[in-house]
């Protein structure tokens, strides 16, 4: 069990997070999702021990690394975005003085290393040079180097950034693999890969927790703030845009034209599709479509991280 | 333990592996032959002593010049490559990381001093000198070499890239080297601190004649400390920004 209690960190004056609160269960896989600057970088350095916090408290199998000493980082593994490898190195000997460094008996690595090998699907690179690598194997090589030694905890930062599809595939295996033995925390821009890969979803926006929850959660509470339509109609802008302001349950909408036919996006208060026909209608315009749009995970992390559009 | 061992072996490695380690091992040796062929046996005839003080002063000096291009990748490169994160998510502290640092630094500069022990030997052999001479140069050659890879450790420790901390243990080198130049203009009491700092002229002096000064020994070993101990501090200090 990991918990997060009340973290905050200054850089200077400027607070990069503030109030964190989270836990997180034993072999689970949280994704962590916020914009360029949330703070999603220092909390995970804070978790990885990188930067001490200006306060708050991790509670790690209830140690507290911000006050234990040095030897609780045998307990976390850490992967940045760019994979930190020693190239001259084969991948063997890398993942081995990782382990060592970590503070594995050099016996412990050495039984252990066929079984990380084979969960990061390296055993047939093993012997390679990192250096010559392709970048898939390198972002494996990183995960091994963060797992050898049987972490608690261990955090992923873009683990899929720069990969190609079909490493995207394996790598998502290789992640999923990981909780059979550790807690996993992801953090991604890529909506689609949290949403495949973790169980839970922690949403991290201007230095604060905005939301957290499972997919399914976040997107019933998104599709409880409202409705999202998609028209095709037509008829005169002017009369559409009096139709829409008309109806009480539109908060905003937009117009765009295609041809003799006009595409409206419109956001309802609640689900009130039939005043909003009734009034397109009884304005004279022709309704050729209308589908509800399916809350997807981006957009609710759009909801939770943009200001409200207007219309 | 274990985990310095670690790292002063891996670092090693990394110079032993690669084209650099190779290639500063060679000039510096290349140096030190050209300047002992050329300064320490000279055209005139000379007594062994003579060409033996020369020879420990000469190879002194190679020493300390190697000693940048050796400590200068020691964090910085480690720190442009984003290898640093291993280290600092490693369970050591990081006193341990600059002692595992500085070790593999001194390995090489031991690589360097038994290598050059062909030319003391070949005095040796054909002059008059005692094995204690060759001992006692040989000890401070190494103290001095502490005391130099210590600055490029803590060089290496506060440099962000490579060629500022060698600029950055050029010139702290230097500055114990030329403290002697310096100590000839200022006035006392700031004479005798100045003079008392100087590598070459003060500490490393009784090395070269063969003399075992424990002042001397106190002095680069302390050095090598103050150093060391302020790389540590620059290492800490960066988890709190």
């Amino acid at each position: 069990m990991i918990e997060v209690q009340n973290l905050t960190h200054y850089y200077g004056d400027r607070r990069a997070i503030e109030g964190i609160n989270f836990r997180i269960s034993r072999n689970e896989i949280v994704g962590f999702l916020g914009l360029n600057g949330a703070g999603k970088s220092t909390t995970l350095k804070i978790l990885a021990g990188l930067v001490v916090p200006s306060s708050g408290s991790i509670l790690i199998e209830n140690v507290d690394i911000v006050k234990a000493d040095e030897s609780f980082r045998s307990r976390i593994g850490y992967l940045p975005e760019e994979p930190p490898l020693y190239r001259e190195m084969t991948v063997r000997e890398f993942v081995r003085f990782c382990g060592q460094l970590k503070g594995m008996p050099a016996a412990t690595v050495e039984q252990r290393l066929p079984d990380v090998l084979r969960l990061c699907q390296l055993t047939h690179m093993a012997d390679r040079v990192i250096n010559e690598l392709s970048h898939g194997y390198r972002k494996r090589t990183g995960i091994a180097q963060a797992i050898i030694h049987k972490p608690a905890l261990v955090i992923l930062d873009e683990p899929i950034s720069g990969l190609d599809p079909s490493q995207i595939v394996e790598m998502r295996q290789v992640i999923r693999n990981l909780a059979a033995e550790c807690t996993v925390l992801i953090s991604s821009h890529i909506l689609s890969e949290i949403s495949e890969t973790c169980d839970r979803i922690l949403i991290l926006h201007n230095g604060k927790i905005a939301a957290e929850g499972t997919e399914e959660s976040l997107v019933r509470g998104a599709s409880a703030r409202g409705t999202r339509l998609t028209l095709l109609v037509r008829g005169e802008r002017a009369r559409v845009e009096q139709a829409l302001k008309g109806v009480a349950a539109v908060q905003s909408f937009d117009l765009h034209d295609e041809g003799a036919w006009m595409r409206v996006h419109v956001a309802l208060l609640n689900d009130e599709r039939e005043a909003l026909i009734a009034a397109l209608v009884g304005a004279g315009v022709g309704i050729r479509k209308l589908v509800e749009d399916e809350t997807e995970l981006e957009k609710v992390f759009l909801g939770i991280t943009t200001p409200t559009g207007a219309a | 333990m274990n985990g310095i061992w670690l790292i002063a072996r891996r670092d090693f490695a990394a110079y032993v592996n690669t084209f650099w380690g190779w290639g500063i091992l060679a000039l510096a040796l290349m140096i030190d032959g050209i300047l002992f062929y050329t300064f320490g046996l000279g055209k005139t005839a000379k007594y062994s002593a003579e060409v033996i003080q020369q020879f420990f002063y000469l190879t002194g000096g190679v020493t300390l010049i190697a000693a940048i291009p050796v400590t200068m990748r020691l964090f910085a490169e480690e720190r442009q490559t984003g290898t640093i994160v291993l280290l600092e998510t490693s369970p050591l502290s990081e006193r341990q990381l600059v002692i595992g640092k500085y070790l593999s630094g001194m390995m090489f500069v031991m690589a360097f001093a038994l290598l050059t022990s062909y030319l003391p030997a070949f005095v040796f052999v054909n002059g008059k000198l005692g094995v204690e001479e060759i001992l006692v140069g040989y000890l401070g050659i190494l103290l001095m070499g502490s005391a130099g890879v210590s600055i490029g450790t803590w060089a290496s420790a506060i440099s962000r890239n490579q060629i500022f901390s060698a600029v950055l243990g050029a010139v702290g080198i230097a500055g114990f080297v030329v403290c002697w130049m310096l100590g000839q203009r200022v006035d006392a009491p700031f004479k005798a601190i100045v003079t008392y700092l100087a590598f070459f002229d003060r500490q490393f002096e009784p090395f070269q004649e063969g003399r075992l000064n424990t002042e001397s020994v106190v002095y680069f070993l302390s050095v090598s400390f103050a150093f060391l101990l302020m790389a540590t501090q620059s290492l800490c200090a960066r988890r709190w920004r």
